[in-house]
């Protein structure tokens, strides 16, 4: 596909890495010129110099061959100009990144009347995902499979638990949960499960059940399953925003640190059941104040990444609740991983992650779609969830009769509103949402799995 | 330094050669040579040799601006080394740094030969020599790149070392897409040439050495007799050789029927500069010719061979007046444009040049006047013309250097003035006792090394050479 990007910050550099090794053509807009070359020397792609939100410029880089625009600017207004220019020239599909939360709030609107086939939000995006692991705090991650029916759910083994020195093949005959071990990561090596693998303390578990089940399993493992019951939050950016909105209805106790006299203000102002606190959150004697060592729960949000793990890594030592830690800058992003800081969110990733779900879905082919993709290991290991719509290759004969290309697992099928965890005799039907998690990157169609 | 990398682009390199050699392997089965042999030996063992290195694959792929710069000048050097065995085996040229010479200036595309005449000399040899020209061209960089994956997005770097010109702008998003657009456009051309000068009644063998030398901008002739061709030919190998000086991405954007944009400042200032040339020279030269249009063709054959960096000679250029002479030396500084198969400075690094001056000069008279250097509407980044000015530095400290070895073979200045240039930018011919009708045999060894390093340093636009001889490109 040729792919037009604008903005080359580091949403623009990352969808340009990742997308040109997926076989895409990608020509990048900036009006930065070092920002373009360093982009063009690094990766594969094509660099234009202007502004995006021009006509010719759009011309230059190719506008009538393109098949998708995607704005990641710094600026909403001209994220959306040049999707409205672009749709109008080259009639292209277009992505658009919007953080103002007034903008976002119209966001069908804005789909609807300029054409976008999606409007995406980091700050959303990220608040999104850190309410769901507040939910299920003994998860490192949650991702959702059909419409939240499926849970990918990534935890870490405490030294105490009693999974340590367990076969993943015992789970199912000593705990009585039907559910999918898919990979282990051990220090720096990663594991695909297989029934033989033993786990030890310290290993990184991803799985796949249902939400029930998981519930159940994290009780019989002496997890914590209940969601907190209250939470610190330092920061009262945009992601602070949409959290308290998100969390607000549950019921959860909120209270967020924030130093700048507006931004307090305003949160007060559209919140209801938020205590804000206005004070500076790089002080040992506020966070005691609020409680930080009680707390079920901890998240940084703050601008600076080096006040997020400061933060992160005080409230660990004195605190034994579940924390959260929010990184804009991705470079360093194994560094931080081994800092052992609980759960990390990158929201820069997570814009990228989705708008390449996105790309990926438009390239199906005819049989099967794919409708979500999550990284559950970066650059290794993939979990992707297709609809089978037709009769093809795979629903052909029993799942143990098909010759699978190595390092692909049918993790889960969901049939009739129900989860099931295959196993050899199983069939694949037309109608099914099957989940796949793989090794072999770049998954588009569901065939591919197959030899 | 990426070791294992580079080693594996030089086996890929060997391969790639081996099987060019094939060419001339074909040629002596063809014309029952007895060099029939030797090629397949020579191109056999470069293609074994260049498999056993490639088994030893890269772990890591990612290259460093420095590693392209590295990679690009050590594959000239082992490309022109196996390059130079068939004229040392075949005994055509026995001393080795004699065929090295003659291997580089092949490869170089610059056609400066030490042969005193091509009397005697075995077909598929002289094919070989012409062919040289051709992989040379466009870059052998460029062609491992348009059938192999070598370096994921990075090998951008190598691509940018290799081409001519100051700024390498890919055609599209992919290097390897880009690369197979060149070579495609680049073997059309040689084919057009080849059938027209074949529709011309020149014999197949010149036919085809001659169009690839074209297409090379080389300049290695193929028979005893020279150019001695038929004016119709000569008018398709002119016009063939200002073509070839052309920026490659003009023809792109005229197959993409962007007419408006195929008009560069840099493709109106080369055109330019030909016709004033073309007409004041040959009003310069009018006496010696017996006809008007005689002397149009061979003065514009002699502007295109030069200008375009080719070298081809129908007549003694030696001879002519003083200002035509001084006009074609001129011709070889400036040379073809950026991004074409032509060397010498290049006429975009001119322009930049030129425009640059003109705005220092203004901001003279404003001191605070903030102009920026400007091209087809663009602003040429601060960085580009930085690196114009230090290219136009190291070319001017390496041809003094060179010009002072030189000097120790007791030859005149003009003769030691124009060989320099004739090298540093793959021409061929100079004037004096290196003139269209002599040969570079004249210089002692030492001399010959100097100008093998001229020419390998002008066709890859100086800086990897010189990076190579640098001691902290070394340093871990």
């Amino acid at each position: 596909m040729n792919i037009i990007i604008v903005g080359c910050g580091k949403v623009g550099k990352n969808l340009a890495e990742q997308l040109s090794e997926g076989g895409n053509n990608i020509t990048v807009i900036d009006n930065r010129p070092d920002h373009v070359s360093d982009t063009t020397e690094r990766y594969d792609v094509l660099g234009v110099v202007g502004n995006g939100a021009s006509h010719a410029v759009l011309e230059e880089a190719g506008i009538n061959n393109a098949n998708l625009l995607i704005a990641v600017t710094g600026s909403d207004e001209q994220n959306l100009l040049c999707c409205l220019i672009a749709k109008k020239a080259g009639g292209c599909q277009t992505i658009a990144r919007v953080r103002n939360p007034q903008y976002y709030a119209e966001a069908p609107y804005l789909k609807e009347e300029l054409g976008l086939a999606m409007v995406i939000n980091p700050e959303r995006e990220a608040a999104e995902e850190i309410a769901r692991i507040l939910r299920f705090p003994s998860a490192i991650k949650i991702d959702t499979f059909v419409k939240g029916k499926i849970e990918l759910l990534k935890f870490k083994l405490p030294e105490d638990s009693p999974l340590c020195g367990m076969a993943v093949r015992e789970i199912a005959p000593k705990l009585h949960c039907d559910l999918l071990v898919c990979t282990i990561e051990r220090g720096e090596e990663t594991f695909i499960a297989y029934g033989d693998f033993c786990f030890q303390a310290k290993d990184i578990v991803s799985l796949i059940a249902d939400p029930k089940t998981a519930i159940t399993f994290f009780r019989k493992i002496k997890h914590k399953a209940s969601p907190v019951k209250d939470v610190l939050i330092a920061g009262g950016g945009d992601i602070t925003h949409y959290l308290c909105k998100s969390l607000e209805k549950t019921g959860i106790g909120i209270t967020v640190i924030e130093k700048e006299q507006k931004r307090a203000d305003a949160l007060s102002d559209t919140l209801d059941n938020v205590n804000v606190i206005l004070a500076d959150a790089i002080n040992q004697e506020i966070l005691m104040q609020e409680n930080l060592d009680k707390k079920d729960a901890f998240v940084s949000l703050t601008n600076l990444d080096e006040e997020n793990i400061l933060l992160s890594l005080y409230a660990r030592s004195v605190s034994q609740g579940k924390i959260i830690t929010k990184i804009n800058r991705i470079d360093f992003d194994q560094v931080i991983d081994r800092l052992d800081l609980d759960t990390i969110i990158y929201p820069k990733n997570l814009t990228s992650n989705h708008i390449i779900r996105y790309v990926r879905a438009m390239k199906k082919t005819i049989g099967t779609n794919l409708e979500t993709l999550y990284q559950i290991i970066k650059g290794k290991v993939e979990a992707a969830e297709f609809i089978v719509a037709d009769e093809c290759p795979l629903t052909s004969a029993p799942l143990m009769e098909l010759k699978f290309k190595e390092g692909v697992l049918v993790a889960a099928i969901f049939r009739n509103h129900k989860v099931l965890i295959p196993r050899g005799s199983d069939r694949i039907q037309v109608g099914d949402s099957v989940v796949i998690v793989t090794n072999q990157m770049g998954l588009h169609d569901i065939n591919d799995i197959l030899r | 330094m990426n070791l294992r990398m580079t080693s594996y682009i030089l086996g890929l390199l060997l391969l790639f050669e081996g099987a060019f050699m094939m060419i001339p392997t074909i040629t002596a089965a063809v014309y029952h040579e007895q060099e029939l042999l030797m090629f397949a030996v020579i191109a056999l063992s470069c293609m074994l040799i260049g498999f056993l290195i490639t088994r030893w694959k890269p772990k890591n792929k990612s290259l460093f601006p420095k590693d392209g710069f590295v990679i690009c000048a050590l594959s000239w050097i082992v490309l022109s080394v196996f390059g130079a065995l068939p004229f040392v085996v075949s005994g055509t040229i026995p001393g080795f740094i004699d065929a090295l010479f003659e291997s580089v200036s092949g490869f170089t595309t610059t056609g400066a030969s030490i042969l005193h005449t091509l009397e005697g000399i075995p077909k598929s040899v002289l094919m070989w020599r012409s062919f040289t020209h051709w992989v040379g061209g466009m870059g052998v960089l460029v062609f491992i790149m348009a059938f192999l994956p070598i370096a994921g997005g990075r090998n951008m770097y190598l691509m940018k070392a290799e081409s001519p010109g100051p700024s390498v702008g890919k055609l599209v998003p992919r290097v390897k897409t880009t690369a197979k657009l060149l070579y495609l456009i680049y073997f059309s051309m040689t084919l057009i040439q080849f059938v027209l000068l074949l529709v011309g009644g020149m014999p197949l063998f010149d036919s085809i050495c001659i169009s690839v030398a074209t297409a090379g901008t080389g300049g290695f002739s193929c028979s005893p007799e020279g150019m001695n061709y038929s004016p119709f030919c000569l008018t398709v190998i002119t016009i063939f050789m200002f073509l070839f000086g052309v920026n490659f991405s003009c023809y792109f954007l005229l197959l993409q029927k962007k007419f408006k944009e195929t008009f560069t400042t840099e493709l109106k200032v080369y055109l330019g500069i030909i016709a004033f040339a073309i007409l004041t020279i040959s009003l310069n030269v009018r006496h010696m010719f017996s006809t008007l249009s005689e002397t149009v063709l061979h003065s514009s054959f002699t502007i295109g061979s030069l200008l375009s960096s080719t070298g081809f000679a129908t007549v003694d250029f030696n001879e002519w007046p003083q200002y035509s002479r001084t006009l074609l030396v001129i011709l070889m500084f400036i040379g073809a444009m950026a991004g074409s198969t032509g060397g010498g400075i290049k006429v975009s690094r001119i322009v930049i040049l030129f425009k640059d001056m003109l705005n220092d000069l203004s901001a003279m008279i404003h001191p605070h006047q903030v102009k920026k250097v400007k091209m087809d509407g663009h602003t040429v980044d601060g960085e580009i013309i930085r690196t114009v000015h230090s290219f136009m530095t190291v070319y001017l400290i390496i041809y003094a250097i060179s010009m002072v070895i030189l000097s120790f073979d007791g030859l005149d200045l003009t003769t030691n003035f124009t060989a320099v240039v004739a090298t540093l930018d793959n021409i061929g011919p100079g004037l004096n006792l290196v003139g269209p009708m002599s040969n570079f045999d004249v210089y002692s060894t030492t001399s010959k090394i100097v100008l093998i390093f001229d020419m390998l340093a002008g066709r890859l636009e100086l800086f990897p050479m010189i990076l190579l001889l640098t001691p902290s490109t070394w340093k871990k």
